[in-house]
């Protein structure tokens, strides 16, 4: 369908869904979910430009955010108590700035290489900036961080951004401009060159082409649209907090990346979409969220290293060709008792956690819209037996998959008119 | 001043104790056919890595088209107008073979970093290297990725990254490696008419590439060049038939030397 519209026509499809979705969606949380999923759009794409676009593995991404972030909030304070007239709307954009001015100084240095000694570097200076935080209070405001109120510049078109519905929909403008800046600046010289220096930095300087140089402008790109995330945080939670720029956010933007898929534009946007959703929906029925999304990852890694966009796009030839209907089959054998196995392992998980930490006397476990009392023996024996034979079958079920796999994706032989 | 395309004093490379390089003069005027010949290990390769900057010399001076390139990055001496090929294929694996090409052409049109500028819309940019394209015969593999290519196609590739950005000194480091016979009889063909009027600088192993090929030869054995000039000159030097060409030199379309 989008393809009807002419090359804008994904771009139209995407602003038509961005304005719709707090008409479906319209709850408030549902808008503070949204909300999250534009930040964690801005800030996965930016991390793409370095790790999947440019080939620069990144431990401390988090710091061009947060600090970005802080500067907003900052300006943001300045709005309020001195009136610098400036519009909400241009705050994203001044932590784009500051994240920029940050990129360029460290990306001076940490770019020389890519590979190990980068991701080093970066796992550093983002130590670094996170102790910075606990020592320079007066900016990072210790503990409780620095808080400001975005609704005291000067209206825009008469709103005050009171009303989340308003964030709402200047985050998704921003969202949509960065990400329509970040896929325009991987078509131009400079970004194309980024993926030529990713497949083969050597190659790249025998066509006149410095290594570093291209890292270079690609970090400080990234730096740049994540300042404007870290600013697009700071009027969206009005706070912001050591937290925002130490490791942890540092390792969630990877994760989010990862398993987006960092081989494709949008994998970022998926992951940032599913693990926003995850963050936000999955913790408020379990403790051990962050465990599924650790699970989620370690198993992209192993399994699917192209991220749930790979896994998408792996059907593309056998869709083209007609027959990914002949896939249908197979991965209901495979997908229904792999579902099964996964309902188990998390019954085992849960009723786990449960009987380990909670308060004696309270033996009845809450998931999936059941109560089991851990402490009876027959549940866990149909716990563990329910995701072995989930399992077993699953692996049975496996080279069927395989095998329709390869006849859907064989063009050579059985495609032909043999 | 009619200074050389490529003007090599006294280069010398050692790595750690081992000397590889041990001094290599050498002349080549603007517009000749050079090949290099010699033993596997005499050193070739090498003195394409310090001709091209990718390694830093131990002695001696570069000059190309009269200008001192001796401490010069690979891409500064690639800005200059000195394009080199690998003798291990050396491409873009995860890009089209379209943006290969297009690679080699970025800097030469002036592009260079520029990122407000979009490379679909340099219609120059995009006919050049679809010209390049014909003329190295890859136009039907233009939107695969570089890394699913056939070796040969994936050499002939090599060498159209090489040549795109118009350089006019062009070193090739065994182009026709591995390549059947009617393979290397395409390629010679390709490098003879991508070369037409610039400097060619090679490696080669095959002795008919290189008398059908080569204005000039130079011999390098153990990191010296122990003799330079025409085909013929060079086929009848003794000291030439005694360090590499063995007892058969009349047997020009063989593979002779240590080549394997
Ligand atoms: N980076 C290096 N470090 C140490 N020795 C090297 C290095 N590169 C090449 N050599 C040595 O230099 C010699 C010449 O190699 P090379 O230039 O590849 O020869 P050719 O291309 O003539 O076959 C070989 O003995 C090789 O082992
Ligand atoms: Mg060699």
């Amino acid at each position: 369908m989008p393809a009807l519209l002419g090359p804008f026509g994904i771009w139209i499809v995407c602003a038509i869904v961005l304005a719709v979705m707090p008409v479906i969606f319209s709850s408030p949380v549902s808008v503070t979910i949204m909300n999250q999923m534009g930040i964690s759009i801005v800030f996965a794409l930016s991390y793409n430009m370095m790790l999947g676009q440019g080939g620069m593995l990144s431990f401390g991404h988090a710091v061009y955010f947060g600090l970005g972030g802080f500067f907003s909030v900052h300006v943001m304070n300045y709005i309020e108590v001195d009136g610098w007239p400036i519009p909400l709307p241009f705050l994203p954009f001044i932590g784009g700035l500051f994240g920029l001015a940050f990129a360029i100084i460290i990306g001076s240095f940490s770019t020389r290489r890519a590979g190990t000694v980068f991701a080093m570097i970066s796992l550093g200076v983002g130590e670094l900036i996170a102790a910075c935080s606990i020592i320079f209070v007066v900016f990072f405001g210790g503990e409780e961080g620095v808080s400001g109120d975005r609704t005291m510049g000067p209206p825009v078109f008469g709103t005050e951004f009171l009303k989340e519905i308003e964030v709402y929909y200047l985050t998704a403008v921003i969202v949509f401009v960065a990400a329509a800046l970040m896929y325009l600046f991987s078509l131009t010289p400079a970004g194309r060159m980024a993926n030529a220096v990713r497949d083969n930095p050597e190659r790249a300087e025998f066509v006149g082409y410095s290594q570093r140089q291209v890292r270079f402008m690609s970090f400080c790109a990234s730096g740049f649209f994540a300042g404007i995330a870290g600013g697009l945080f700071a009027i969206n939670y009005e706070i912001l907090t050591e937290e925002n720029l130490n490791l942890t956010t540092s390792g969630w933007v990877l994760l989010m990346a990862y398993i987006g898929g960092i081989g494709f534009f949008i994998g970022p946007i998926v992951g940032a979409v599913l693990l926003t959703l995850l963050q936000t929906v999955l913790s408020n029925h379990t403790e051990l969220w962050l465990l599924y999304v650790g699970l989620l990852f370690v198993l992209t890694v192993m399994y699917v290293p192209s991220g749930l966009t790979g896994l998408m796009m792996m059907h593309g030839p056998a869709m083209k060709a007609g027959r990914l209907g002949q896939l249908a089959k197979p991965y209901m054998i495979a997908g229904i008792p792999l579902l099964v196995a996964l309902a188990g392992g998390v019954a085992v998980l849960e009723m786990l956690n449960h009987y380990n930490n909670a308060p004696v006397g309270d033996n009845v476990a809450h998931f999936f819209w059941m109560a089991v009392d851990t402490h009876n023996p027959a549940n866990w024996a149909v716990a563990l037996a329910v995701t072995a034979i989930g399992a077993y079958t699953t692996y049975r079920a496996t080279p069927q998959v395989r095998e329709a796999w390869a006849e859907a994706n064989d063009f050579s032989e059985k495609g032909g008119d043999r | 001043m009619s200074a050389s395309a490529l003007s090599l004093q006294g280069i010398r490379k050692d790595f750690g104790e081992t000397q590889i390089i041990r001094g290599v003069d050498l002349e080549i005027p603007a517009g000749e056919r050079h090949a290099i010949i010699g033993p596997n290990g005499a050193g070739k390769s090498t003195l394409f890595h310090l001709i091209s900057g990718k390694y830093s010399k131990t002695g001696g001076r570069i000059g190309l088209n009269g200008e001192d390139v001796t401490t010069l990055e690979p891409y500064a001496i690639a800005r200059k107008g000195l394009s080199r090929s690998f003798q291990i294929t050396n491409i873009f694996p995860r890009m089209t073979v379209f943006e290969n090409v297009r690679c080699g052409l970025l800097w030469s049109m002036g592009l260079k970093y520029a990122f407000w500028k979009l490379v679909g819309r340099q219609k120059d940019l995009n006919e050049r290297t679809s010209e390049i394209l014909e003329m190295i015969g890859l136009t039907d593999r233009q939107a695969i990725p570089a890394g699913v290519l056939t070796y040969a196609e994936q050499r002939t590739l090599e060498i159209g990254i090489t040549i795109a950005g118009g350089a006019n000194v062009i070193m090739l480091d065994e182009p026709t490696a591995g390549m059947s016979a009617s393979e290397t009889d395409q390629t010679v063909e390709l490098i003879r008419r991508v070369t037409e009027g610039k400097t060619l600088v090679m490696v080669e192993h095959d002795m008919g590439v290189v008398f059908d090929l080569a204005d000039r030869i130079s011999v390098l054995v153990y990191g010296e060049i122990i003799a330079t000039g025409k085909p013929e000159e060079i086929r009848n030097n003794k000291a030439v038939q005694e360090a590499y060409l063995g007892e058969a030199p009349e047997e020009e379309t063989e593979t002779v030397g240590g080549a394997h």
